[in-house]
C-alpha cells in the first residue's frame, strides 16, 4: 500500500533521511515514531509531494511518487502538522468551494459532503465562520476534514492530536480508529500513548533510519524488557552488589531508595530477589513488576540510535 | 479544477478589500485626472501678486493636457498597485503554508501560477476600465468627447505595459521563500525595466514606448512602437512560463 524503499534527503549538511525504507500493510494504522528531526516530517512531506528525495524511491498502491505526480496525490489526504487555511474563507465555503470541487466533487455532491465531514469533526457551529478565527485545535480538525473531503484510500496525518484538548483528542483518535480496515493511515506522532491506542503497526524512526517496524504487540514482546522497582526506606545494604551480580540483571539503576532492575528471566528474577531481600533483612516498601509500555521500547532504541 | 482556482483567486480579490481598493484608486485616477489639468492653470493664477507676464505664460488647459495627466498618473499609480497586488501572491502562500495544503491536492503548480495571473489580468482590465470611463466622463463634461477608438487602444497598450510588471512581480514571487524577498525581487525589476529603457540603443524596444505609442495615437501620429508590443507580450508571456516552469519544481 505505502512502499518506502532507501529515501536519502540532504539539507545542506544535515541527513534528514538516511536510506530509510519501510513497507505499511493496507487498511492499517501505522504509527510513525521519533525524536524531534528524526525525519518524520521529511517523509511525511516526500509522500505528499512537496518534497523530493536525494535518492530512493516510494510508492502509494504501488503508483510511484514524482512519476504520477497528481495522480497520486488524489491517491491520499494530507494533514500537515500545522494546517494552514485562507483567514478570509468560511469553513464550509473552504470545504465545499475548493477543497471538494479540487478532488473533482462538485455542486450538491460537494455541499452534501461538506456537511458530513463538519459533523464528524465537531465543526458543524462553527460551518460560517472565517477561518481567521480558528483556534489550533479546530484547525487540526479542519485540517482532517479537508484531507478526508475525497474519501483517499491512503491518509498521511502529521501530529494530527498534538493542538487538541483531551476530549477533542479522543474523538479524534475515535475517528482514526473507525477508519482502520477501510484505509491505510500513516500516523506521525510523538505521542506515544495515542500509538498504543490507535496503531496497529509501528515503526520507529532515529537519525532518518527506521530502528524497527512491526506490529505493536509485537514489539512490545521482544523490545520492552521486564522492569522490576523495589523500594526499601532504609536501605538496600550489601543487596544492590549482590543483584548486580546476578547472571538474569542486565541492568540497574538507583535513585534515592528506589532500585530499577532490567531482567531477562521474569520469573527467575521475582523468586531469587525476594529471597535475598527477606535473607538480607531488608524492610522492603514496594515490590513491583513494570508493565512494559511502548514508550520503554521507543527510548531504549532511539537512545540505542543515539 | 482551474476554474476553481481561478474562483478563489477572483473571490480573494474582492474578500480582502483587494480588488474594491484597486478599483477605487483607479476610479479616483481617472476622474481626477482631467479635473487637474483644467484646474491646474487656474489654481496657479489665482496665486495672489503672481508677476502679471508669469500669469499671461499659463497656457489655456485643452484635451491633450487631460490625456497627458491620465497617462502620468496611471502609469505611476498602475504600476505601484499591480507590484503591490500581485507581488505577494505566491510568497504569502508559501510563507503561510496554504501553498502546501494547496499543492498536495492534484492541481498541477502550473494552474496555480496561471489561474494567479489571469486573475491579476483580469483584476487590472477592470481597474483600466474605471480609469478609462471616469477619465473620458470628466473629459467630456470639462472639455471635449475624446476620439473613442484611439483612446481604447491608448488603454490596451497601458494593459500591455502595465501587464508586463505584474508577470514580473508573479515571477518575483514565485522565486521567493517569502514576502520581503518578492517585493525586493518585484521592485528590482521595476528598476531594471526602467532604467534599460533609458539607454538610447535600447529604448525602441522598451515596453515604456507602448505609452508613448498610445499617446501618439491620441494625437493622430503616425508614431509607433511594433517592435516594444513585441518585447513586452514576449517579457509577459515569458515571465509567467518561468513562474510555472520554477514552481514546478520548488519544494514547499
Amino acid at each position: 500500500m505505502i512502499r518506502i524503499q532507501n529515501l536519502v534527503k540532504t539539507y545542506g549538511a544535515v541527513r534528514a533521511l538516511d536510506g530509510l525504507s519501510l513497507e505499511v500493510a493496507p487498511g492499517s494504522v501505522y504509527g510513525f515514531l521519533g525524536p524531534n528531526g528524526a525525519g518524520k516530517t521529511t517523509t511525511m512531506r516526500i509522500l505528499s509531494g512537496l518534497a523530493r528525495p536525494d535518492a530512493g524511491r516510494a510508492w502509494i498502491l504501488e503508483r510511484e511518487i514524482g512519476r504520477s505526480g497528481a495522480d497520486v496525490r488524489a491517491l491520499i489526504g494530507v494533514l500537515p502538522e500545522e494546517p494552514a487555511f485562507y483567514g478570509w474563507m468560511t469553513a464550509r465555503e473552504y470545504l465545499r468551494d475548493f477543497a471538494a470541487p479540487l478532488q473533482g466533487i462538485k455542486g450538491a455532491a460537494a455541499a452534501q459532503r461538506t456537511n458530513e465531514l463538519l459533523a464528524i469533526v465537531g465543526l458543524a457551529e462553527a460551518a460560517d465562520r472565517r477561518l481567521a478565527g480558528f483556534s489550533r485545535g479546530m484547525r487540526q480538525r479542519m485540517g482532517l476534514a479537508q484531507a478526508l473531503v475525497h474519501r483517499p484510500p491512503v491518509l498521511l496525518l502529521d501530529e494530527p492530536v498534538s493542538a487538541l484538548d483531551p476530549a477533542g483528542r479522543k474523538e479524534v483518535l475515535d475517528l482514526i480508529e473507525t477508519l482502520r480496515g477501510e484505509i491505510t493511515i500513516l500516523l506521525s506522532t510523538h505521542i506515544l500513548a495515542d500509538v498504543e491506542r490507535v496503531c496497529d503497526q509501528v515503526g520507529i524512526l532515529a537519525k532518518g533510519r527506521l530502528v524497527v517496524q512491526g506490529q505493536r504487540d509485537e514489539l512490545l514482546a521482544r523490545y520492552a524488557a521486564p522492569l522490576i522497582e523495589v523500594e526499601a526506606g532504609d536501605g538496600f545494604g550489601g543487596w544492590l552488589d549482590w543483584a548486580r551480580r546476578q547472571a538474569y540483571v542486565t541492568s540497574l539503576t538507583q535513585s534515592n531508595h528506589t532500585a530499577r532492575l532490567l531482567v531477562k528471566d521474569v520469573h527467575a528474577a521475582q523468586q531469587s530477589l525476594l529471597a535475598a531481600l527477606a535473607e538480607q533483612r531488608i524492610p522492603v516498601q514496594r515490590f513491583e513488576l513494570i508493565q512494559p509500555s511502548l514508550e520503554d521500547v521507543f527510548l531504549r532504541l532511539t537512545e540505542k540510535e543515539a | 479544477m482551474f476554474l476553481t482556482l481561478l474562483a478563489k483567486e477572483l473571490r480573494e480579490q474582492w474578500r480582502t478589500w483587494k480588488l474594491i481598493v484597486f478599483l477605487a484608486v483607479f476610479l479616483i485616477t481617472g476622474l481626477i485626472s482631467p479635473v487637474l489639468a483644467k484646474y491646474t492653470p487656474e489654481l496657479l493664477g489665482a496665486i495672489p501678486n503672481l508677476p502679471a507676464g508669469l500669469a499671461a505664460m499659463i497656457p489655456t488647459p485643452t484635451v491633450a493636457d487631460a490625456i497627458a495627466q491620465y497617462v502620468k498618473n496611471t502609469d505611476q499609480f498602475g504600476i505601484l498597485l499591480v507590484l503591490l497586488l500581485t507581488m505577494g501572491s505566491l510568497a504569502q502562500e508559501k510563507e503561510r503554508g496554504t501553498a502546501a495544503m494547496l499543492l498536495t491536492k492534484p492541481v498541477r503548480r502550473s494552474a496555480v501560477v496561471l489561474a494567479k495571473a489571469l486573475a491579476g489580468m483580469g483584476v487590472l482590465l477592470a481597474g483600466l476600465l474605471v480609469d478609462g470611463l471616469g477619465c473620458y466622463a470628466y473629459t467630456l463634461v470639462l472639455f471635449a468627447a475624446l476620439p473613442p477608438v484611439a483612446f481604447l487602444l491608448l488603454n490596451l497598450l497601458i494593459f500591455v505595459y502595465l501587464g508586463v510588471f505584474l508577470a514580473l512581480a508573479l515571477l518575483a514571487s514565485t522565486l521567493a521563500r517569502n514576502q520581503g524577498a518578492a517585493a525586493a525581487g518585484a521592485f528590482g525589476a521595476l528598476i531594471v525595466v526602467l532604467v534599460l529603457g533609458s539607454l538610447p540603443w535600447l529604448s525602441p524596444y522598451s515596453p515604456g514606448k507602448l505609452v508613448e505609442w498610445g499617446v501618439g495615437l491620441m494625437q493622430q501620429s503616425a508614431f509607433s512602437a511594433w517592435p516594444a508590443l513585441g518585447v513586452a507580450l514576449s517579457m509577459l508571456a515569458l515571465s509567467v512560463a518561468a513562474a510555472c516552469w520554477s514552481l514546478e519544481r520548488q519544494e514547499i
